[in-house]
C-alpha cells in the first residue's frame, strides 16, 4: 500500500470542524508536485488554497464540489502512475470503512486553547503552538485584529518551531483598558514575552503589530531575533482614515461589511463569521473605548503619528517585509527609499492580509527567513 | 471564551453586574434558598438552579429571599428601582405574573412617563415561559405579547446562552423596566459565551443564516427550531433567512422588512397562542408596510388556542416543530395566483 496517500479535509485554526469544496485546482490523472494547489476549501471564517502535501498524480476526487465535509475526511487520493486502480479502490474502502468523525474527535488531542496572563496588571492572552530549537516565533496582530488572524500562519510555522501568538492589549481576549501608543503596546509585548520567560524571539507583525515589533526592535534589539513585517503600519505617512473610522464605529453588519471588505482583494473572503466574530468583540465592554483610544494615539486624521522609516537603517537584526501590491489601506512602503539589506517581497493577488489571502507564499517567506535567521 | 450552558450564562451576567455595581439586588423565591435554616445556605439557587452561588458571594442582604408573594415583592422591586436601586426580580413562571400585573402594568411601566421624565424605573423582571417541560397549562405558557402590548416595558427573549448573557447585561443597565424571558427547557443548551461582560443592544434582529427564498421570523426557543427546518429545506434547494428579533419590545421591524423585501416570503414561528400574539403582530407589520413585496400569503406557525396540554403526548404536538415549519416553507413556495374564470 505504499505510495498512495490519502488527501484530508485540513483544519485551519483551532475552531474548524469541516469544510466545503469550492473548486478542484488539479483534476484526475494530473501530476502534482508538493505545494501545488490542490483545492479550494471554504469554512466558516475564509476560503484557502489547499497545497498538496506530496509528489504524485491526483488518482482520484473523493469529495465533490460543494460538499461539507468534516475535518478528516478522505477528500483525495494522490498515488504514482503505477498504482492499479484496484488497489486505489481498496484503499478507499478501508479509509472510509475506518473514518469516523466521532472518533476523530474524541480520539485526538484537544485543540491547544489560549491561554491567559497577568502582566502589570494587564490580562494578555495568547497561543503557545508547537516547540523547537531556538527562539520562539511571536506573532503580533493588527488594528482590530486577533490572534486568530494567524490561523494560517502559527499552525504550519508551529511544525518546526515553538510559537507564540499574542492578543494585544485592548483585543481579543486581552484587557480592554489598555494603553493606546505604538511604545506603550511595543512595552506590554516585551512584558509579556519576559513573563513567558522568552528572552528573544523572532517576532513576526501584521500592520499596527508590524510597527510594534519595529518599536520593539530598536527599544530592545537584544529581544528581537528577527522581524517580520507584514502590510507595516509606520512606514508611510498616510493611512485608510475611513477603515480605521469605520473599524471604531461600525457595529451592525451591514456597516461592517465594506470596512472589513478593504482588507482584502478578493471580497467574497469576507464570511459571515468572519463579521460576526468582530461584532461580538467590539460588543465586549471596554472594546470600543479601547480600539477608539488607539485610533487617536496612533492613526487621527488618516495619518500615522510614528513613522519609523528613517531609522531602518539602525536596526541591527535582519529585517523582511511583506506588502499586498493591492493594498487598500496602507500603500506598501517605496522600495527606494528602503535600506538595501532589508529583502523587500511585494504580492501580487493581495491586499491588507497576505498571510490570509496568500497564506502558503507568507509561510514559506517567514519559515525560509526565520531559519536563516538563527 | 469556553462553552457554557444558557444557565450559567445568566448566572454569569448577574454576578458580574453585581460585581460591576452595589445597587444591583437579587430579589424573588427561593433564588439563595434555605433561608433561616441551618446547613447549607446555598441549597437552591431559584427552582431550577440558574442563581446558584450568588448568595455566597453577594450576602443575603443582596440576594433576597421573598415570601411566597409575587405582588408584594415585584411591588418592593419597582418601589427599589424608582428610588435608586437596581433590582432583578426573579418571578420564577410568568403564568404567576397575573397576581402583579398593577404594580407592572401601571406602576413600574408608567413612572417615566408620569413624572415627566424624571422618575426612572431600572427593573429586571427575569421569568421562565415555554412548554415541554411536563409542567402543566399553569407553568408553560408564553405571555410575553402580553406585556409587548404596554408601553413602557421592554421585553427581551434570548434564543441562545451568548444572547441571554448579553441581553441581560444590558437588561441590568438600562434604565426601564424590563421583562426578561428565559424558555425552561433551553437551560442546558450550550454554546461559546465569552468571559468577559459584553452587552447586545435591544431593538436589534439577529440573522442567523441569510437565503433568497423565504423569511423565517422566529421568537425565542423557536429560532432553533426553525434553524433546524432551514437546515432541513436547504438540501431541497431552499434558502431561507431566520431573524431572530432578540426584543419584542423595542422591535427591529426594519430589518424584518428588509427581509421580506429580499426573499419575497414570510412565514412567523411564534410558541405564543395565537391569537393577537407577535406572529400577527407581524403579519400586519408586513400587511401594511411590504405588501407589494410578497409572492405568497404570510403563514403563521402557533400552537392552537388552548391551554398547554398536560399528556406529553398531547404537550409535543401543541409546541411548533420543525416539521410544520418546514410545511409552511413550502407552502409559501408552492404558491400560485389563482387564475380568474
Amino acid at each position: 500500500m505504499s505510495g498512495i496517500t490519502a488527501i484530508t479535509m485540513p483544519k485551519f485554526g483551532l475552531s474548524m470542524t469541516e469544510g466545503k469544496i469550492v473548486g478542484w485546482s488539479k483534476r484526475e490523472g494530473d501530476e502534482v508536485n508538493v505545494g501545488d494547489d490542490l483545492v479550494d476549501i471554504e469554512t466558516t471564517k475564509i476560503t484557502n488554497a489547499f497545497e498538496s502535501p506530496v509528489k504524485g498524480v491526483l488518482r482520484r476526487h473523493i469529495a465533490k464540489r460543494d460538499e461539507d465535509l468534516p475535518v478528516g475526511a478522505l477528500i483525495a487520493v494522490v498515488a504514482d502512475a503505477k498504482t492499479a486502480d484496484a488497489e486505489i479502490d481498496e484503499f478507499v474502502a478501508r479509509f472510509q470503512a475506518e473514518f469516523s468523525v466521532d472518533q476523530d474527535n474524541s480520539g485526538a488531542p484537544a485543540a491547544p486553547e489560549p491561554k491567559t496572563i497577568e502582566t502589570n496588571g494587564q490580562r494578555i492572552r495568547y497561543l503557545d503552538l508547537g516547540s523547537g530549537e531556538g527562539a520562539p516565533v511571536v506573532f503580533i496582530h493588527g488594528f482590530g485584529g486577533d490572534l486568530n488572524n494567524w490561523l494560517f500562519t502559527q499552525p504550519a510555522i508551529a511544525a518546526h518551531h515553538r510559537t507564540l501568538a499574542i492578543d494585544l492589549p485592548g483585543h481579543g481576549g486581552s484587557s480592554k483598558d489598555a494603553p493606546a501608543t505604538i511604545a506603550e503596546l511595543a512595552a506590554a509585548v516585551s512584558n509579556t514575552l519576559a513573563e513567558l520567560s522568552v528572552a528573544r524571539a523572532h517576532l513576526v507583525g501584521h500592520s499596527l503589530g508590524a510597527a510594534i515589533a519595529l518599536q520593539m526592535g530598536l527599544t530592545n534589539p537584544a529581544q528581537v531575533a528577527s522581524l517580520t513585517l507584514i502590510a507595516p503600519a509606520g512606514l508611510s505617512e498616510t493611512i485608510d482614515g475611513d477603515f480605521i473610522a469605520g473599524m471604531v464605529e461600525a457595529d451592525r453588519r451591514k456597516t461592517l461589511e465594506p470596512v472589513l471588505q478593504k482588507l482584502f482583494v478578493n471580497k467574497s473572503l469576507v464570511s459571515r463569521d468572519m463579521i460576526e466574530e468582530f461584532i461580538k468583540f467590539k460588543r465586549l465592554d471596554g472594546a470600543k473605548a479601547a480600539l477608539s483610544a488607539i485610533a487617536a494615539a496612533n492613526f487621527r486624521d488618516a495619518k500615522q503619528s510614528v513613522i519609523f522609516l528613517p531609522r531602518l537603517g539602525e536596526l541591527p537584526m535582519p529585517v523582511q517585509i511583506i506588502a499586498g501590491a493591492k493594498d487598500e489601506i496602507l500603500a506598501p512602503p517605496d522600495v527606494a527609499y528602503l535600506p538595501t539589506k532589508i529583502a523587500f517581497h511585494s504580492l501580487e493577488a493581495s491586499g491588507h492580509m497576505p498571510h490570509m489571502e496568500r497564506a502558503a507564499e507568507v509561510n514559506a517567506l517567514i519559515e525560509d527567513f526565520v531559519d536563516r535567521s538563527a | 471564551m469556553s462553552k457554557k450552558s444558557y444557565r450559567q450564562a445568566i448566572n454569569e451576567a448577574i454576578a458580574s453586574e453585581m460585581r460591576r455595581d452595589p445597587r444591583v439586588i437579587l430579589m424573588g423565591e427561593d433564588v439563595a434558598g434555605g433561608a433561616g435554616t441551618p446547613g447549607d445556605q446555598d441549597a437552591w439557587g431559584g427552582v431550577l438552579g440558574v442563581t446558584k452561588g450568588l448568595v455566597t458571594e453577594f450576602g443575603r442582604e443582596r440576594v433576597l429571599d421573598t415570601p411566597l408573594s409575587e405582588s408584594a415583592y415585584v411591588g418592593a422591586a419597582a418601589g427599589a428601582a424608582a428610588t435608586g436601586l437596581r433590582p432583578i426580580a426573579e418571578l420564577m413562571f410568568v403564568d404567576f405574573m397575573g397576581v402583579c400585573f398593577d404594580q407592572i402594568f401601571n406602576q413600574a411601566a408608567k413612572f417615566r412617563y408620569m413624572f415627566g421624565g424624571k422618575a426612572e424605573t431600572p427593573l429586571v423582571i427575569r421569568t421562565m415561559y415555554g412548554a415541554g417541560f411536563r409542567a402543566a397549562s399553569q407553568h408553560s405558557q408564553c405571555l410575553y405579547p402580553i406585556f409587548t402590548h404596554i408601553p413602557g416595558l421592554k421585553v427581551v427573549l434570548p434564543s441562545s446562552a451568548y444572547d441571554a448573557k448579553g441581553l441581560l447585561i444590558q437588561a441590568i443597565r438600562d434604565n426601564d423596566p424590563v421583562i426578561f424571558f428565559e424558555n425552561k427547557v433551553q437551560y442546558d443548551d450550550i454554546e461559546d459565551v465569552p468571559d468577559e461582560p459584553y452587552t447586545i443592544p435591544f431593538g436589534e434582529a439577529n440573522l442567523t443564516r441569510e437565503g433568497d427564498d423565504v423569511t423565517i421570523v422566529a421568537f425565542g426557543r423557536m429560532v432553533k427550531i426553525a434553524n433546524e427546518a432551514a437546515d432541513r429545506l436547504e438540501k431541497q434547494g431552499i434558502s431561507c433567512t431566520v431573524v431572530d428579533p432578540r426584543t419584542t419590545s423595542p422591535l427591529d421591524t426594519d430589518t424584518i422588512l428588509e427581509c421580506v423585501e429580499q426573499t419575497g416570503r414570510l412565514v412567523i414561528v411564534d410558541e405564543a397562542s395565537p391569537r393577537c400574539n407577535m406572529a400577527t403582530d407581524i403579519s400586519a407589520l408586513v400587511a401594511q408596510e411590504a405588501f407589494g413585496a410578497l409572492k405568497a400569503p404570510i403563514k403563521m406557525v402557533s400552537p392552537p388556542h388552548t391551554p398547554v396540554p398536560f399528556a406529553p403526548n398531547l404537550e409535543d404536538i401543541y409546541i411548533p416543530n420543525a416539521d410544520r415549519i418546514e410545511k409552511a416553507v413550502k407552502a409559501a413556495m408552492n404558491y400560485r395566483v389563482r387564475e380568474t374564470v
